[in-house]
């Protein structure tokens, strides 16, 4: 009771904090996460140092997913997707799932345009980050949050 | 073999210029290599499609790599600009290196 | 540990959540009246007016639903002879069905002359396999079988569900509805606590719906895959900690044309995908 009353005069991120631990230790034994580190880890290695842009890319992805099984992921890049300015590939990371990579797509001017979209499976509520390779070497990312709601009902 | 099949939309006419948009669906559990058999108890090992090529009239035109993230019977759906007649082949590889194909024509005009 | 268990599940029934965002909750679902008098509701609505966007979207086009590429496995089944009377159950189906191809899946389960008693869609294709076409049956939940059953039921898509209860099919009706409210398993729930009283509401994250079955076999994420209605109502009796019984079991034949004579007027939506 008393606890409850502390973190009612706590800031709401702190709050998310100490839930976040609890949950990391209420989670002990199950395997690790992959976690925001090793995504932004992997985005150093592809973008190999190279500063990564805001911009550019539009998600299309659920606010709330009823299942994690399947969840729609779509983007678009803006681009001209001529033979000296396209978009070379795009990957797309998850930062709550065992491992962060989810799938990544090479693009080619003879597609016109550049979007795709898939259904990938997701372990709990997590970011989705989408970083674009442009065929000059630059880079762009952008990301969201989605929530995943564990069912009631089996079956 | 028989119960992996592909099932494609391409449009069978378009007009030069436009851009379509091309869909794909293969039947497959996409086991992650994580899961249990429920009755033996036994890690199901990993298979999936690891790659899925879409290529037209003989050049390569868009690649997915698959990771085990992606759900049970894959989807991809992504944009081509017609420009020409031609012949689309989608080929899905699984891990262990089976392939499976689906083709489908465009015509152009 | 009951009582814990049913506050526990009675706390997870929250009165309808602000972000439902769902047709039924906006006012955008089809909602039918029904028009026998002995249905409990005054409004009948499709378990895909329940559902969010994410999914709703997936149904709405054969080339994202993942139930497609069975009921296509189940075309190519309909065409290919098996047995030893050389025939395909294209080639036998419509006599042996008692009623034509394009209202076979709004109408079974139904009370088969033949048979003597009220099959599902999927017993009248075994009965057709074997009686019509000398073939093996298939098994439930098989590919096969899930395959054919919703390629048949994808020929009525659109047309309203009109199972008829009266007549020889009275027996079973009564049985199924028994069945329906009947408290079963540790849980000691009905179908009707969630499915009657209930639905609209969620039930921890997931929201409940009426229970209508005419978009069966359907794609579940939760599985992964297309199953039966036999096969959601075991899972439902393994939710309330009940037995679950056979596929095809007489009761299971008798509950499911009484919940789909609950959803009748509604559209058959086979192959559906849902959660």
């Amino acid at each position: 009771m008393k606890q409850t009353t502390n973190l009612v005069s706590i800031s709401r991120r702190k709050a998310l904090s100490m839930l976040a631990a609890a949950g990391a230790i209420g989670f002990a034994g199950v395997p690790a996460y992959a976690g925001g580190a090793e995504v932004a880890a992997k985005i150093k290695t592809l973008a190999g140092g190279k500063s990564v842009g805001e911009g550019s890319i539009i998600l299309d992805l659920p606010e709330i997913a009823e299942n994690g099984n399947a969840v729609k992921v779509a983007f678009s890049v803006e681009s001209p997707m001529t033979a000296n300015n396209y978009v070379k590939a795009v990957h797309v990371m998850a930062d709550g799932n065992p491992t962060p990579d989810v799938a990544s797509f090479n693009f080619t001017p003879a597609m016109g345009a550049c979007s795709a979209s898939t259904r990938m499976r997701l372990a709990k509520t997590q970011n989705i980050v989408v970083l674009a390779e442009m065929n000059d070497g630059s880079f762009k990312k952008a990301q969201q949050t989605v929530k995943v709601t564990i069912g009631g009902c089996g079956g | 073999m028989a119960k992996i099949k592909p099932r494609v939309k391409v449009p069978k006419k378009a007009a030069a210029g436009d851009i379509v948009e091309i869909k794909a669906l293969i039947s497959h559990p996409m086991h992650t290599g994580r899961a249990k058999n429920k009755k033996t108890g036994k890690k199901i090992p990993r298979k999936i499609i690891n790659k899925f090529t879409a290529s037209f009239n003989g050049q390569e035109v868009f690649v997915a790599n698959f990771e085990p993230a992606v759900s049970a019977n894959p989807y991809i759906a992504f944009p081509f600009k017609a420009s020409e007649s031609g012949n689309f082949t989608f080929t899905w590889v699984e891990d262990g290196g089976a392939e499976f194909k689906a083709s489908k024509k465009m015509s152009v005009s | 540990m009951r009582i814990a268990v049913i506050i526990t599940m009675a706390l997870g029934l929250v009165a309808t959540a602000a972000y439902a965002k769902t047709p039924y909750h906006d006012g955008t679902a089809e909602v039918i009246k029904p028009t026998d008098e002995r249905h409990p509701l005054s409004e009948i609505v499709s378990g895909y007016d329940f559902r969010k966007a994410m999914i709703r979207d997936v149904q709405d086009d054969d080339f994202e639903n993942p139930a497609m590429l069975i009921a296509d496995y189940g075309e190519e089944l309909w065409d290919t002879v098996d047995g030893s009377a050389g025939k395909s159950l294209s080639e036998v189906f419509q006599g042996c069905a008692e009623v034509p191809l394009n209202q076979a899946g709004a109408l079974y389960p139904r009370f088969h002359e033949g048979a003597g008693k009220v099959v599902s869609l999927e017993q009248l294709i075994n009965m057709c396999r074997e009686t019509a076409m000398g073939a093996k049956p298939y098994k439930w939940e098989k590919r096969e079988l899930l395959g054919i059953t919703s390629y048949i039921r994808m020929q009525s898509r659109g047309a309203r569900v009109n199972v008829v209860v009266d007549g020889r099919a009275a027996d079973s009706f009564k049985r199924g509805e028994k069945l329906y409210y009947q408290r079963v398993g540790q849980l000691d729930m009905s179908c009707a606590h969630c499915h009657e009283d209930n639905y609209g509401n969620y039930i921890r994250a997931d929201m409940l719906s009426q229970g209508n079955i005419n978009g069966f076999p359907t794609y579940r994420l939760k599985w992964n895959g297309v199953g039966s209605t036999h096969r959601r109502f075991r899972g439902c009796m393994k939710n309330i900690r009940a037995k679950p019984l056979p596929y095809g079991h007489e009761d299971y034949v008798a509950l499911e044309l009484y919940v789909a004579w609950r959803g009748n007027g509604l559209k058959v939506e086979t192959p559906a995908y849902r959660n």
